[in-house]
């Protein structure tokens, strides 16, 4: 069995890669995978406390943040070749029509 | 408990013994003559046109669109079918919501032509 | 393994839920085979659908409520909690909805955009914001923000070929995204303190910790309570959160940004009183200095950016922001002693009037939109006066509201919050947000400068659509009419808060 707080440091981990990922990186993909990792430590992290718990509806969570996941992929991949199509650059710094 | 973890280490440890000795081993036995026709692809294979790094068609990114949204939603057929019995009616009908939704959104993709391979 | 119960009271409570998602379905189908001159029939078929929806919580839900005799039911396995809060934001969201499709229908067409999955989905955001304001259980509040927001960010990118709406959309998807991470985050570290998701069993759990540690919040607690705070301060765009917004507000389409600011964010308000409430309740020593914080963050920070804007959707939308800095001072007073429910009712009439003002203010600008001039930079707007004198007055109407000057309703949104802070003893914070509220004015004022003091360059008069006077009417007439007799309104606020009568409503009443 391996202890709990385990299983939270690498969902820490995982989502702080991701955090780290979505302010670095620069390519719109890239940024959208970051999104999904830092998904997927809450994932891990929701199983692990529902193990502890012995409760179910940490897993019930879970389920729902993947398709969420899959629903906001979906959604950004068709806004991502939308705005390749009207200025063919994936690069988050060339995207800068409104000013900041 | 790490004590667990020794029959790992000692396999990780046993695979990275292993495998350089049988590649070192068959590279002494084997006979060792290249020719053009040999490195080419097997007979039935094609020449690859372009490197795999290269550009896909938008098309592509449209089926993997489909493909993720319509690849979830047997997240929730798996477990009513596990516990079919058990959730009885109630379950059924719930479901069959769900899927009517997800068939309402499949008609219009249809309808709007995603499905078609221009 | 029990049969999960099937209970008939359920289905009838949510009936306005299941009835909009009837007719968005409805829209979708429809509009594969309706040809391009009768696209306008899927706004008329959206407000159906919104009138059906409200007689549906006018006559059943609110019936069921009243013959419950309590605050509140619960539904879906103590999931849904209806009660006269959750009511009250449903009928705020269908209103916003319905003045949103009104100002929509010619700014679709002159954009050629007009299609019919627009509405669908509205209404799908709507079903997102009424799960949000009715959900007691984080599992329902989660799908129900992620409802609404998938559904804006594709509203937001709808111009497919306009490059500021793609990224808009971009920017607003990613932030959004990255914030909705954050929140699951906390969400699951909260799920991990106490084993529950549902609000009340969260907040039981944090009150067993809290005492079990002397009154001090651990660090995990900390940590859950800071993630869950920055995703609901992401969503209502609340500084520093809030650079998404200005980017998104001006490049959507801006019948879009109107909705935004008003019902998305209307409901991002829902779920925030909710959770901190509620959920967080224990809390509440940790997270009122966090608000403070914020308040004064975004009124300082919005206001000043306010005043070098030359666009007037970016301009709204830090307006925006700044408003959200005058209603964390509602929160803040309502939760900084165990009695006050004045600042929770100053946030909830805020949010009322800010419905209509704001996306009346939109409204205006939406309506000069032509075939080649988005009319959304001050100079666009020079000598509006003289091209579209209905327009300039309603605008004017409504930015002397969004300032906050009697006797329109903007005033009411402002008295509540201020009286709140000075009856529970904020006089600094009272008085900086009196001087930060004259700051608005000067900016208001800039708009109302740059219609009716300067020269038209082109002279020709702007026509207004049928949609647009309906919408623009509405906005015009529930400003003027709560402004100078709010008492029905301040009776349906605390009537919504179950003032002093539910412990459970709010979780205000301890």
């Amino acid at each position: 069995m391996v202890p709990l707080n385990y299983y939270l440091l690498l969902s820490g981990f995982l989502f702080a890669c991701g955090v780290a990922g979505f302010l670095i990186k620069r390519n719109i993909i890239t940024i959208f995978m970051s999104i999904e990792l830092m998904l997927n430590g809450v994932n891990l992290s929701f199983v692990a406390f529902a193990a502890h718990w012995h409760a179910l509806s940490g897993q019930i969570f879970v389920f729902f943040v993947m398709v969420v996941a899959a629903a906001e992929a979906a959604v950004g991949l068709a806004i991502i070749i939308a705005v390749y199509r009207t200025r063919e650059t994936l690069n988050v710094d060339q995207v800068n029509l409104l000013k900041l | 408990m790490p004590q667990n973890y020794v029959p790992i280490f000692i396999f990780i440890a046993f695979i990275g013994i292993l495998i350089p000795i049988t590649l070192l081993a068959a590279k002494l036995v084997r006979p060792d003559n290249p020719s053009k026709s040999k490195l080419m692809p097997y007979e039935c294979g094609i020449d690859p046109l372009d490197s795999s790094r290269g550009r896909y068609t938008v098309r592509f990114y449209i089926v993997a669109i489909l493909f993720v949204v319509f690849d979830v939603e047997t997240i929730f057929l798996f477990p009513w079918a596990v516990r079919f019995k058990a959730l009885g009616m109630y379950g059924l009908v719930e479901m069959l919501v769900f899927l009517i939704i997800l068939i309402v959104g499949y008609i219009w993709i249809w309808k709007k032509g995603a499905l078609e391979w221009v | 393994m029990t049969t999960p119960p099937f209970n008939l009271a359920d289905y009838i409570m949510s009936l306005p839920i299941i009835l909009l998602t009837l007719f968005a379905l409805g829209i979708l189908l429809i509009d594969l085979v309706t040809p391009k001159r009768w696209k306008w029939m899927n706004a008329v078929t959206a407000l159906v659908g919104i009138a059906f929806s409200t007689g549906a919580i006018v006559f059943r839900s609110q019936k069921a409520l009243r013959l419950s005799g309590g605050s509140g039911l619960l539904a879906y396995s103590n999931s849904m909690l209806i009660d006269r809060y959750a009511l009250y934001f449903w009928y705020l969201f269908l209103a916003a909805a319905a003045i949103s499709i009104l100002l929509s229908v010619r700014y679709l067409e002159i954009e050629q955009e007009n299609h019919g999955e627009y509405y669908a989905l509205i209404l799908f955001s709507v079903v997102g914001m009424m799960c949000m304001a009715a959900g007691l259980d984080v599992v329902l509040i989660f799908i129900g923000l992620e409802l609404m927001a998938i559904s804006t960010y594709v509203l937001v990118g709808f111009l497919r070929t306009n490059r500021r709406s793609n990224e808009a959309a971009l920017k607003y998807l990613l932030l959004g995204a990255f914030s909705s991470g954050i929140f699951a985050y906390g969400l699951s570290l909260l799920y991990g303190l106490t084993g529950q998701t549902n609000l009340i069993g969260i907040a039981q759990g944090l009150q067993q910790r809290m005492a079990s540690g002397n009154g001090h919040p651990g660090p995990i607690m900390v940590i859950a309570l800071l993630t869950t705070a920055t995703g609901l301060l992401f969503k209502i765009a609340a500084v520093p959160f809030h650079q998404w917004a200005p980017d998104a507000y001006e490049g959507a389409p801006t019948s879009i940004a109107g909705f935004m600011s008003v019902a998305v964010k209307a409901a991002a308000w829902a779920m925030l009183l909710r959770i901190v409430l509620i959920g967080l309740g224990p809390l509440r020593s940790v997270y009122v200095p966090l608000f403070i914080f914020v308040s004064i963050a975004s009124m300082t920070a919005a206001n000043l950016a306010a005043l070098t804007q030359s666009n007037m959707k970016r301009l709204l939308a830090y307006s925006s922001i700044a408003h959200v800095g005058y209603m964390l001072l509602g929160l803040v007073a309502g939760t900084t002693t165990q009695v006050s429910v004045d600042g929770i009712r100053g946030i909830l009439m805020y949010l009322l009037v800010y419905t209509f003002m704001n996306l009346g203010a939109f409204g205006v600008i939406a309506s000069l939109r032509q075939r080649n001039v988005i009319g959304d930079e001050l100079d666009d707007i020079a000598g509006l006066y003289y091209r579209a004198p209905t327009e300039s007055v309603l605008m004017l109407l409504f930015l002397l509201s969004l300032a906050g000057i009697p006797p329109l309703a903007g005033f009411y949104g402002k008295y509540f919050i201020f009286l709140s802070l000075i009856e529970t003893g904020h006089y600094a914070l009272a008085s900086l947000a009196v001087i930060y509220a004259v700051f608005g004015l000067y900016y208001y004022m800039k708009i109302a400068n740059y219609i009716f003091m300067r020269e038209a360059i082109d002279k020709t008069r702007l026509p207004l659509s049928w949609g647009m006077r309906a919408g623009l009417g509405i906005a015009a007439f529930a400003t003027v009419f709560i402004g100078i007799y709010p008492e029905p309104f301040i009776r349906t606020v605390n009537w919504s808060l179950g003032l002093a009568q539910s412990a459970l409503v709010a979780g205000l009443t301890h």
